[in-house]
């Protein structure tokens, strides 16, 4: 791999003095600091050096990506430091090992006294019993308390299946209940905003969500109200909680308080096949996990990835995705100029006639406007056939309002992938009116759309009704599919897999989760087949081979191969 | 014979003795603070400088004063932990959040002497190079806050606060902020939370201790009121002289409030562990006695969250003989010298140095019962054992109080508060779970009775509909 090409684009932290520990009896070797919510370096913590150990302790109100609380309790662990005598040296047992003085209530030394692993620092030579008799009692005490007052609504409840009550309770929660005492009720499905519904009665009031929108999303909106067991989550009164981001709480909300409106009810998430995606929606290029279901496309979840979006998505591109399941969906070969029946033959005669125009065109009397919303492969083959007929090729530029978080102002997804590969110029959308020119006064008689409606963008259906051939790839109907000549229906990115490079040069790509409509092809494979019919040359019918190939011809992608390309990308100079 | 000791309130409740500055600086006010600006730097023996901020600490340390408000560490200790080299403005609160039940030493002194404290609190921020402080006083104390603002007026005026004061080149500043009616709000981070405009939840230490990471992320400093007006009399006295008052390691005078069923409640100042806890409730100086016809059932030593003493419990005691060896002493709960220590080895603590008496009137799981029910309406709720805790352990004394008790109450309310104690954010965890631990571990016969009568009568009038219910172990 190229030396340019790199999956972080941070230089190698300097060295960290290592602390010798002993974590469940077993000597580890941990850093002396270790990054936090932030990325700075912080002393290590109980639970980091247990995390380095392979011992997972159970947790609900810390979050990697979120400053520390300390308010759930669920994580004390009981622990031992070196006993030091008056001469600041450590104790030894007879045996030459350290005496350890095992943490104790100072004021009932009988009883251990555990610390939050979350927020306490190690220190050289302490011990931590993660699975000791003490530790499970005191987790098993924090459960029981979590739970007292929980609703136990588990079969209708959105979290169910991915609920940390349930996974805890699993390993430290008893069948039955001792709680004799009225339960506390508190206000059920609580609008609190345009996406949000809260529980209060589910809620364990671990606080990630207030840490995130008022620490990450830089929004005060949510609090906590009341006093004590009666404390409940709410938005500042007379407001609602309606930020941009407002469902990543739904994510790290660990219990089924916060659900999105979008999905609760909609689907139980066992069911749900897990297929690792991106968002589409702007230049960031989110990492997601699409959750779907026998064909439908149920939700998006943002996927970690500290290079792009740590682990978070906007509201606005996690909800963009009901275009998938729409029912007017593009699903057969069509268009004025195909003569055939029957689906089945419709392909191959599209493919035949597309390429006999292709291959006569005169040079320059072809264009292409192909959307940075097509994959790099895809883009890469539409440029192949440009050249062929030099022909004049753009993108569409989409510009919306960005922010400080992760929504950027560039709307298309591969806008630098259109660029890197040459389908638009630095300025895209400049040659859109160059195009429209040409079909005006008649040097342009084709025009290949992947992906637009270009009668949006200065090329009206006068226009089109001017040109010999107009061939049309898209997925949903528009002006300018409705026009086609030949129209090819594609795919979304969830029906196939791909490439995009997003706004900081991070090469990134998705799997495919469903299958494509109808008679929908991914545009990759019957691209191919164009440029194997025009040009003559043959490549990979693989999108790893396409990939590949792509990486090694275009010098941007410096011979990023598909496979190191891994599921978090790689960045690029650009 | 046992007597008070009248420093703090040396002036307080004497006839003519009024709160205004006039008042105090004809007693001699503002004096100390003088004394203060006029020092000057100490050659100490190698060769150092000792400034005479540095001076004052040392003389601070030196006097042995402890914590008022309840934790009773050394405030000399406090002070010398601040970071002082994080080139971050220092702060100082005066802690006036006096809440603790059965507490009212503080607010005599906001109220009948309050130019004493803001002199306490001056001579404490020059000592620690603080330029501005805070006074946070509980919500319910709108009369005090009058008082230190209109004391704080007097005291601008007379530029004993502000710019340059008394032409020492020291500026300062001190506001009042008003709680909103929070126990929590005491606690010395849920404080500064609540300075900050935020909610008062307490925050973790590690990382946040107020000495290194207070207010506004800058160091702090939080002192009782009771605390910083020692100061003041420190400074007059040397702290020496001071260490003289009270008993080694004990030093000092305190203001005990006395209060429950003895004939003379009250607040009293006491040279601390010169006077026992049975003195301070039967001696005509203080109490005067249990009322008329009634026996003494239990004491609570040091407000509410303090371990109670049953009447009669004798404690072993280390005393140091004349020789230098140490001895046990069997000490009855009576003969505890009232400090700091005593009561500590006693397995309890002298806390914000609040009495509060019971007689054989007072039945013991109701008195449990109440003071339950403020700690569950005052737990902030942060973190699970003490919010879920607090009010689990109100409710089932409610249940006891109701008429539907059962005798396995007493171990399940046990478990129940050794599960808090220890495990929290705060001493709040302490705080409720204590009152818990000791009542039923000192009167466990007292809840079972209760819990074993209420399940016979249930028994045998059948069980109610809505105790079927709470039966159920599946509900």
């Amino acid at each position: 791999m190229s030396t340019q090409a790199t999956t972080e684009q941070k230089p190698a932290p300097p060295p960290i003095e290592k602390i010798k520990i002993k974590v469940d009896g077993r000597d580890i070797e941990v850093p002396k600091a270790m990054p936090d919510w932030q990325g700075k370096l912080q002393p290590t913590t109980m639970l980091q050096a247990c995390q380095i150990a392979g011992i997972d302790v159970p947790h609900y109100c810390y979050h990697p990506k979120l400053p520390i609380a300390g308010n759930c309790r669920m994580c004390l662990v009981e622990f031992g430091t070196p006993a030091m005598g008056p001469d600041r040296k450590p104790v030894l047992n007879p045996d030459g090992t350290s005496k350890i003085l095992r943490s104790v209530l100072p004021y009932e030394p009988s009883t251990p006294r555990g610390a939050i692993a979350c927020a306490t620092p190690i220190s050289p030579g302490m011990e931590i019993y993660p699975n000791s008799p003490a530790t499970k009692v005191m987790r098993e005490a924090v459960l029981e308390s979590l739970l007292i007052n929980h609703p136990l609504d588990c079969p209708i409840c959105d979290q169910a299946g991915e609920c940390k009550l349930q996974e805890y309770s699993v390993d430290y929660g008893k069948a039955g209940s001792r709680f004799i005492e009225p339960k506390v009720h508190k206000p059920k499905a609580v609008d609190l905003g345009p996406r949000i519904v809260l529980d209060d009665e589910r809620c364990i009031l671990c606080t990630r969500c207030i840490r995130f929108t008022k620490d990450v999303v830089g929004d005060d909106k949510l609090g906590v109200v009341n006093r004590g067991s009666y404390n409940s989550i709410a938005a500042y009164p007379g407001t609602t909680f309606d930020n941009n981001y407002t469902l990543n709480t739904v994510d790290i909300c660990p219990v089924g308080a916060l659900t999105s409106k979008d999905f609760r009810f909609k689907m139980r998430v066992w069911f749900l096949k897990e297929t690792k995606s991106l968002c589409t929606s702007c230049g960031t290029g989110c990492n997601t996990i699409v959750g779907s279901r026998e064909e439908v496309m149920y939700r998006y979840e943002p996927r970690e990835n500290d290079a792009v979006n740590s682990t978070w998505m906007c509201d606005s591109g996690r909800l963009n995705y009901k275009w998938v399941n729409r029912e007017d969906r593009l699903s057969k070969v069509q268009g004025s100029k195909l003569k055939v029946q029957s689906q089945e033959k419709a392909w191959s005669v599209a493919i035949r006639d597309i390429s006999e125009i292709l291959r006569k065109a005169a040079a320059g009397s072809v264009a292409f406007v192909a959307s940075a919303r097509q994959t790099n492969e895809e883009l890469y083959l539409l440029k192949k056939l440009a050249t062929k007929s030099n022909a004049i090729t753009d993108s569409v530029p989409r510009i919306g309002e960005g922010d400080r978080l992760l929504l950027n102002a560039d709307r298309n997804p591969n806008s630098t992938g259109s660029r890197l590969i040459g389908i638009s110029g630095e300025k895209m959308g400049s040659n859109l009116s160059k195009i429209a020119e040409g079909i005006r006064s008649g040097s342009i008689k084709t025009l290949i759309v992947f992906g637009e409606d270009v009668t949006k963008h200065g090329i009206g259906a006068d226009l089109l009704a001017k040109l010999e051939n107009l061939i049309v790839s898209d997925i949903l109907p528009n002006a300018t599919t409705a026009a086609a000549h030949y129209l090819l229906p594609g795919c979304a990115h969830v029906e196939k897999r791909g490439s995009f490079v997003n706004v900081k040069g991070r090469v990134q790509r998705f799997m495919q989760a469903l299958q494509p409509k109808g008679n929908a092809r991914a545009e990759w494979e019957f691209l191919h087949e164009l440029v194997f019919n025009v040009t003559g040359q043959n490549g990979y019918v693989t999108i790893e081979g396409l990939f590949n190939q792509m990486s090694k011809e275009v010098p941007a992608f410096n011979g990023v191969s598909w496979a190191g390309l891994g599921d978090a990308g790689v960045t690029i100079q650009i | 014979m046992p007597e008070q000791y009248r420093l703090i309130l040396k002036n307080i409740d004497q006839s003519g003795y009024t709160p205004d500055i006039e008042c105090y600086l004809r007693h001699g006010g503002y004096e100390p603070l003088k004394k203060a600006f006029a020092l000057t730097s100490k050659d100490l023996p190698e060769g150092k400088k000792q400034t005479p901020q540095e001076q004052i600490r040392q003389e601070v340390l030196n006097s042995g004063l402890r914590g008022r408000g309840g934790a009773g560490f050394s405030a000399g200790m406090k002070w010398s932990f601040v970071d002082r080299k994080s080139g971050k403005p220092i702060y100082l609160i005066c802690n006036a959040d006096e809440s603790e039940p059965g507490t009212f030493k503080d607010r005599q002194i906001i109220h009948k002497d309050p130019h004493q404290l803001i002199e306490g609190m001056i001579i404490s921020c020059f000592a620690n190079d603080v330029k501005l402080a805070y006074i946070y006083i509980r919500g319910e104390f709108p009369q005090g806050a009058k008082i230190l603002i209109k004391a704080l007026a007097e005291a601008r005026a007379k530029n004993f606060l502000g710019k340059n004061i008394l032409g020492s080149g020291y500026d300062l500043e001190i506001y009042i902020h008003r709680g909103a009616g929070a126990y929590i709000c005491g606690e010395e981070t849920g404080l500064i939370e609540s300075l900050e405009g935020k909610r008062a939840y307490p925050r973790i230490k590690p990382p946040y201790f107020p000495a290194i990471l207070g207010l506004y992320m800058s160091p702090t400093i939080v002192n009782n009121v009771e605390t910083l007006c020692h100061v003041k009399h420190i400074i007059e006295i040397t702290g020496g002289a001071y260490a003289k008052l009270g008993t080694p390691n004990n030093t000092g005078t305190r203001i005990v409030s006395l209060s429950g069923q003895v004939k003379k409640p009250g607040y009293y100042e006491i040279e601390v562990g010169k006077v026992t806890i049975g003195e301070l409730i039967n001696h005509p100086n203080f109490g005067g006695g249990l009322l008329d016809g009634r026996t003494l059932k239990a004491v609570i030593p040091g407000g509410s969250s303090a371990k109670i003493f049953k009447a009669g419990e004798k404690f072993k005691l280390k005393k140091k003989s004349a020789d230098g060896t140490m001895t046990e002493v069997e000490t009855d709960m009576l003969d505890l010298p009232y400090d700091f220590d005593s009561l500590q080895a006693a397995g309890s603590m002298s806390g914000s140095s609040a009495i509060i008496v019971m007689d054989d009137s007072v039945d013991i799981v109701e008195a449990l019962a109440n003071l339950s029910e403020f700690y569950a309406h005052e737990s902030c709720g942060q973190c699970t054992p003490c919010r879920e805790g607090s009010l689990w352990m109100s409710k089932a004394l409610h249940r006891m109080t109701h008429g539907h008790g059962r005798k396995q109450d007493a171990d399940y309310l046990l478990n129940i508060a050794q599960n808090i104690q220890g495990r929290t954010i705060c001493a709040f965890g302490e705080a409720c779970s204590w009152p818990v631990l000791s009542f039923i571990k000192k009167f466990k016969d007292e809840f079972e009775t209760k819990g074993a009568a209420d399940e016979a009568r249930q028994s045998s009038a059948g069980p109610t509909s809505d105790m079927k219910i709470a039966a159920s172990p599946n509900h």
